[in-house]
């Protein structure tokens, strides 16, 4: 994936995103949802390798009993990073990386809707991802677990919370800004036609997420302040001698945390949604009940939260209550199973390997879900949280079913993406040996949590049989990063060297299949008019007296060029600038009050970069970089319908007002 | 290949079964315990059709549709089944409704408070536990000791300066969290003698790890003889060494010895070591009480469990010369 | 260039604009933040450990400047029927005034703060205090980015640069005001009248 770095990309491929251009400058500058797409999967691949290698030293230490690989101080940040980086600096953002890159392509749009604001998020997230990471080299990493509950979180002196609470804060920013602008892109941007149930699974599963992002970011935001308030101000939220109630960190953590659980697997559920179809040569079974399932999980996801707080004391009425929720989910849940196997059913299947990872997440992902349904057995859960019998339900969800499901997008899309196929062979290498060692590493843990071992626990005692399962699983932790190999090769040398990837690489159905591999600078040289569901695939094919599938029409390869004039968003650097700003804001908070001056200058950049922001005139930049033709201009007429949809000037009001320190986000003008 | 996970999953429950499980869920001894495992078996065998079901369908699907060289006719273009969504809704949510009411039976059954309970205040400190028996007047640390013919209702909390722990052992019933500020209850009974061993179940900070205890359930008549000889006041020769070390290196500042000047009223941070020598283990249940890791211990206990004493969180090194740790640890074990 | 200008509005495919959509889901967020720190104060609301409580709270006080921030809303309007009308310099006063009302409140809410505090009520004295100074800290806050934003505005139009087809600025930042407006609203009811 390192291809995906700026540098990289820019020096070995120089024509690859068009009239944009190469260079540093132009990606610092870039509001090309497709370059911030890659940006962002480039980073969140960085960070997924950190946190596997976290994962194998914990595995390490694990291995035998009792254990001196590390200290229990340095296994508690640990632990405390991997789930924090997995779940915020690498799922989210592949989906987010996900996300930019094809809801334009898959709606029939130029851009997002707020490209500027798009980039913005990128840019604070990447800030955040390493202000977050550099704790590591200044006092270590956080050390309170993932979710960080109160009053331990609040306890400690050092600063390492801090960094926890505010990264997390900065890295909202960045995830609230993105879902304002998918929403708003998916609701305003879909090309003429396509009403919201012609709209690509994905599509919908984005807005679902979009929307749960919305609604529960603010509650976390809510904890985080209470937190670093608590540590910083004095406040006393959590403190129990004044009357604080540790529990109510609790209740606000979770209820964004569950729904954060489908925020990090209904992206990878949209992209099986999209392979399975495609690789069965049969549509989606039930569209419309995978739609409203995905729908019903979000809904009900507001609805389950204490289920992760059975043992807190709540009382049986509560418990119960969160108990039948919980139970309740799982049938939306089993319907988008079903359908999606109602898709393969009686079609005519084809073992690529975005096929195997989207077969694989099915199969993986039901063993997470099942074992959730014990969890929602209350008393079955006081035996199972809080033990590896958890961390084994949540990573056959989040590794079985959210990466796998990343996996199969990287290879489905990865052809449109670089031009080329990446290699059979390595990926089925890649698949396979994945498969193999996430079950050798997660499946024993189910065991290991019903035998008595505790979560978070440094080591643990010899003689209560623990010790074979515990050797096998940090085997399988070592085949995972095995696994990892051939992919990386694949991503280094195949994007290079791989058979030349066709326009329609799968024989798909969906709109980004219809325009070049790799896309042009603007999408789409005429906005197309959407008539079906899986509009391109019906105008390539129709259906016999007996329901099968009949080509009428092949389309000629399409050109990345067009001589058609298309404006498209003008490059700026107010946004990486605001971004840069706040992070140095943090800094300084954080080494208050020798960092205050640090603060001032942060806020100072954040403030020009706002300002700078809502002055500059999209259309008419600064003069050294001007160039937001997309292609070579030969003079035609500019094609108004194009820039409309567009829609690309647009800004600021919700970005300045998203960080809430912003203060002149109105005057865009 | 894909029935690997099948296979690893036998071979696991067969391994699983085969050992001494002094700590394990699937081998319950209190009638709780038993409560639970039976519901969590019923509802694992409902999953495990479901499992078997979802797999077999994708297994059968990739080698029954693949793609076969020479078969150039498309697939029938399916868009969906009404009857079989309707189908695939209602049946797994009849299926869950049934789990669901001896769930919430279970969920009540297991708050109640057993009328004849022995009281138990369970105290949870970073990183030991506290035990108080408020009928009996025993404080004790770590080891917990119940009778066999009595059920045991615990009322938990913890310090309010202290964080959340969850008392948890899993062969006599699940786990309940201990939060500062907030009394949470649990009731536990091991008709069977023996010993049951637990965890700290909530990430408590730097030693969670080692924030274990054990439980004694003994006969009735061994378990009055416990409580008989935990009343009795420390074995202390008030003329003796080790009586001296423990005053002058401020041992007494956080440990209490009943019947001595050193009772501490109970308000000192340390567990209680009035009978310490008649237990077997020590350091929040993780070391066995054994001249040599006493020894260890006193020559610098962060060495064998990760502390904090700076911000009063565990215990500090005393500095103690090699012969003051053999008369300290001697008039330690003496403790009975 | 010179004919884009004119149809280039931040418009969607079927010519909504999208910066409003923008703002409505922002403000969906923000309802869920102050809900937050509601459900926190309604929480704390007996937790004050020893301190003052809500006996502190000088309601016919808090009554006016909540009077002001709602007559704040409606000078927003006015400035927008303004703007519709293409009235510049109305649009200005009214602007002016929003951000005037504004800021009456604010220093109502300071006023509040530096008495509370004599009197002994803080944000380290209590978790009521805590959840107290918090939210409504935050409040003015949102209050505050709405008058500079409004001053902005105001600055913007006197330069001449607040073209037509950027004009809906004047009904996004409106939006964002009634919002803050209603917010207040919720706060003070629940906050101080239900609490007294």
């Amino acid at each position: 994936m390192a291809t995906l770095t700026p540098e990289a990309t820019e020096l070995e491929e120089p024509e690859e995103h068009g009239a944009e251009g190469g260079g540093l400058w132009s990606w610092i500058t870039t509001v090309d949802h497709k370059r911030i797409g890659l940006m962002y999967g480039g980073t969140a691949m960085l960070f997924f390798l950190i946190g596997g290698i976290e994962a194998l030293f914990i595995r390490l230490q694990l291995a035998v009993p009792d254990a001196t690989v590390l200290t229990e101080a340095q296994y508690n940040q640990l632990f405390t990073m991997h789930g924090t980086t997995m779940v915020f600096l690498v799922i989210m953002p592949l989906a987010a990386a996900f996300g930019n890159y094809l809801l334009p392509l898959m709606i029939g749009a130029r851009d997002v809707a707020f490209p500027r604001m798009n980039a913005m998020s990128f840019w604070v997230f990447l800030f955040g991802g390493i202000f977050l990471s550099s704790s590591f080299f200044l006092g270590g990493f956080p050390d309170g677990g993932w979710f960080g509950y109160a009053p331990l979180s609040t306890q400690s002196e050092m600063i390492r919370m801090d960094f926890w609470a505010l990264g997390l804060l900065i890295l909202g920013i960045a995830s609230l800004a993105g879902a304002i602008n998918f929403t708003t892109t998916i609701f305003t941007m879909r090309a003429p036609g396509m009403s919201m149930f012609k709209m690509p699974v994905f599509v919908w599963m984005q807005l679902v997420v979009a929307f749960l992002l919305l609604f529960s970011l603010p509650v976390i935001t809510v904890a985080l302040f209470e937190v670093l308030f608590d540590r910083n101000f004095g406040t006393l939220f959590f403190d129990p001698a004044a009357g604080g109630d540790p529990i109510l960190y609790q209740h606000l953590f979770w209820l964004f945390g569950h729904p954060e659980v489908y925020i990090l697997i209904l992206p990878s559920m949209g992209i099986v949604s999209e392979v399975l179809p495609v690789f069965s040569r049969k549509p989606l079974f039930g569209y419309q009940f995978v739609v409203f399932a995905g729908a019903a999980i979000a809904l009900l996801g507001f609805g389950v939260w204490s289920h992760h707080m059975f043992t807190s004391g709540l009382g049986p009425v509560a418990e119960s209550a969160f108990s039948l929720t919980t139970m309740f989910i799982a049938v939306p849940t089993g319907i988008k199973i079903f359908n999606w196997i109602g898709t393969t059913w009686g079609g005519k299947i084809s073992l690529k390997t975005p096929m195997l990872f989207s077969l694989g997440f099915i199969a993986m992902f039901t063993i997470g879900g099942l074992s959730g349904v014990t969890h929602a057995v209350v008393p079955a859960d006081t035996q199972q949280t809080d033990t590896y019998y958890v961390v084994a339900h949540f990573h056959y969800v989040l590794f079985g079913g959210a990466m796998f499901g990343i996996f199969a997008g990287i290879y489905y899309w990865w052809p449109k993406i670089s031009g080329r196929y990446l290699s059979e062979p390595l990926g089925k290498w890649h698949f396979w040996l994945m498969l193999i060692g996430f079950n050798l590493t997660f499946a024993p843990q189910h065991w290991l949590g019903l035998q008595g071992m505790a979560r978070r626990t440094a080591v643990y005692p010899p003689d209560i049989g623990l010790e074979t399962l515990n050797m096998v699983s940090t085997i399988g932790a070592f085949t995972i990063a095995v696994s990892m190999l051939p992919f990386l090769y694949a991503m280094l040398v195949n994007s290079r060297t791989g058979a030349p990837a066709p326009a329609d690489a799968w024989d798909g159905r969906t709109l980004e299949w219809s325009i070049s591999s790799p896309p042009p600078h603007h999408n789409f040289h005429d906005v197309p008019t959407v008539e079906a569901i899986d509009d391109f695939w019906h105008q390539k094919y129709g259906e016999d007296d007996e329901g099968r599938a009949v080509r009428v029409k092949t389309f000629p390869e399409p050109s990345r060029y067009t001589d058609k004039y298309i404006h498209l968003p003008s490059p700026s650097y107010y946004p990486i600038m605001l971004a840069g700003g706040l992070v140095l804001m943090a800094y300084g908070f954080i080494f208050a009050p020798l960092g205050i001056p640090l603060f001032v200058i942060g806020a100072l950049i954040l403030f020009g970069g706002a300002f700078g922001w809502a002055q500059e005139d999209p259309d008419h930049p600064m003069g050294d970089h001007d160039d937001h033709h997309a292609e070579p201009d030969d003079g035609s007429e500019p094609d108004e319908t194009a820039e409309e949809a567009a829609g690309d000037e647009v800004e600021d009001p919700t970005a300045a007002l998203a960080d809430g320190v912003v203060a002149d986000g109105g005057d865009d003008a | 290949m894909r029935l690997i996970p099948l296979a690893l999953l036998i071979l696991l429950v067969a391994s699983a079964c085969s050992d001494n499980l002094p700590r394990s869920t699937l081998n319950p001894v209190g009638e709780n315990a038993e409560t639970i495992d039976n519901l969590f078996r019923l509802t694992l065998a409902i999953a495990a059709v479901f499992f078997v079901g979802v797999n077999a369908a994708v297994l059968y699907v990739a080698i029954r549709y693949r793609a076969r060289k020479g078969d150039d006719r498309e697939p029938k273009q399916i868009h969906g089944n009404d009857t079989l969504e309707i189908t695939w809704t209602v049946i797994p949510a009849l299926i869950l409704a049934a789990i669901a009411v001896p769930t919430v039976q279970t969920v009540f059954e297991l708050a109640e408070e057993p009328a004849d309970a022995l009281q138990v205040e369970v105290i949870g400190h970073q990183w030991w536990w506290e035990y108080r028996y408020p009928e009996l007047g025993v404080v004790t640390a770590n080891e917990m000791w119940i009778p066999t013919d009595q059920p045991v209702f615990l009322s938990m909390t913890t310090d309010d300066e202290d964080v959340i722990h969850s008392f948890w052992i899993p062969n006599l019933n699940g786990k309940r969290d201990v939060v500062p500020g907030r009394v949470n209850t649990l009731t536990i009974s091991a008709p069977e003698p023996g010993v049951y061993l637990g965890q700290c179940a909530e990430f408590c900070g730097l030693s969670h790890a080692r924030m274990r205890m054990t439980v004694h359930a003994a006969e009735p008549a061994d378990f009055d003889a416990w409580v008989t000889d935990q009343l009795a006041p420390g074995n202390v020769d008030e003329d003796s060494e080790g009586w001296g070390l423990f005053l002058d290196k401020g041992c007494s500042a956080c440990h209490a010895i009943g019947g001595t000047e050193a009772a501490g009223g109970g308000l000192n941070p340390g567990p209680d070591l009035t009978h310490v020598g008649s237990r077997t283990t020590f350091a929040g249940g993780s070391y066995q009480l054994t001249t040599e890791n006493l020894k260890a211990w006193l020559r610098n206990p962060s060495e064998l469990k990760a502390m904090e004493p700076d911000a009063n969180r565990g215990m500090p090194n005393l500095g103690l010369t090699e012969d003051e740790i053999d008369t300290l640890v001697a008039f330690l074990q003496d403790l009975k | 260039m010179s004919t884009e200008t004119a149809v280039h509005g931040p418009v969607g495919t079927d010519g909504a604009d999208i910066r409003k959509t923008a703002m409505w889901a922002f403000l969906g967020s923000e309802c869920l933040f102050f809900g937050s720190f509601i459900a926190t104060f309604l929480l704390y609301s007996d937790e004050t450990n020893g301190g003052p409580g809500t006996e502190l709270f000088d309601i016919p006080f808090t009554s006016v400047s909540s009077f002001v921030l709602l007559m704040s809303s409606l000078t927003m309007v006015l400035a927008h029927n303004a703007y519709e009308r293409e009235d510049g310099r109305q649009m200005r006063i009214w602007l002016m005034a929003t951000a005037l009302l504004g800021t009456v409140f604010l220093g109502g809410q300071v006023f509040e703060f530096t008495t509370f505090y004599a009197e002994g009520l803080r944000m380290d004295i209590s978790p009521f205090g805590s959840a107290f100074f918090v939210l409504t800290g935050f409040h003015g806050a949102h209050v505050a980015i709405g008058v500079i934003m409004l001053t902005s505005m105001v600055i913007m139009s006197r330069r001449g640069n607040l073209h037509a087809h950027r004009g809906m600025n004047v009904e996004l930042v409106g939006l964002y005001w009634h919002f803050v407006d209603i917010v207040w609203i919720v706060i003070f009811t629940v906050v101080y009248l239900l609490q007294v």
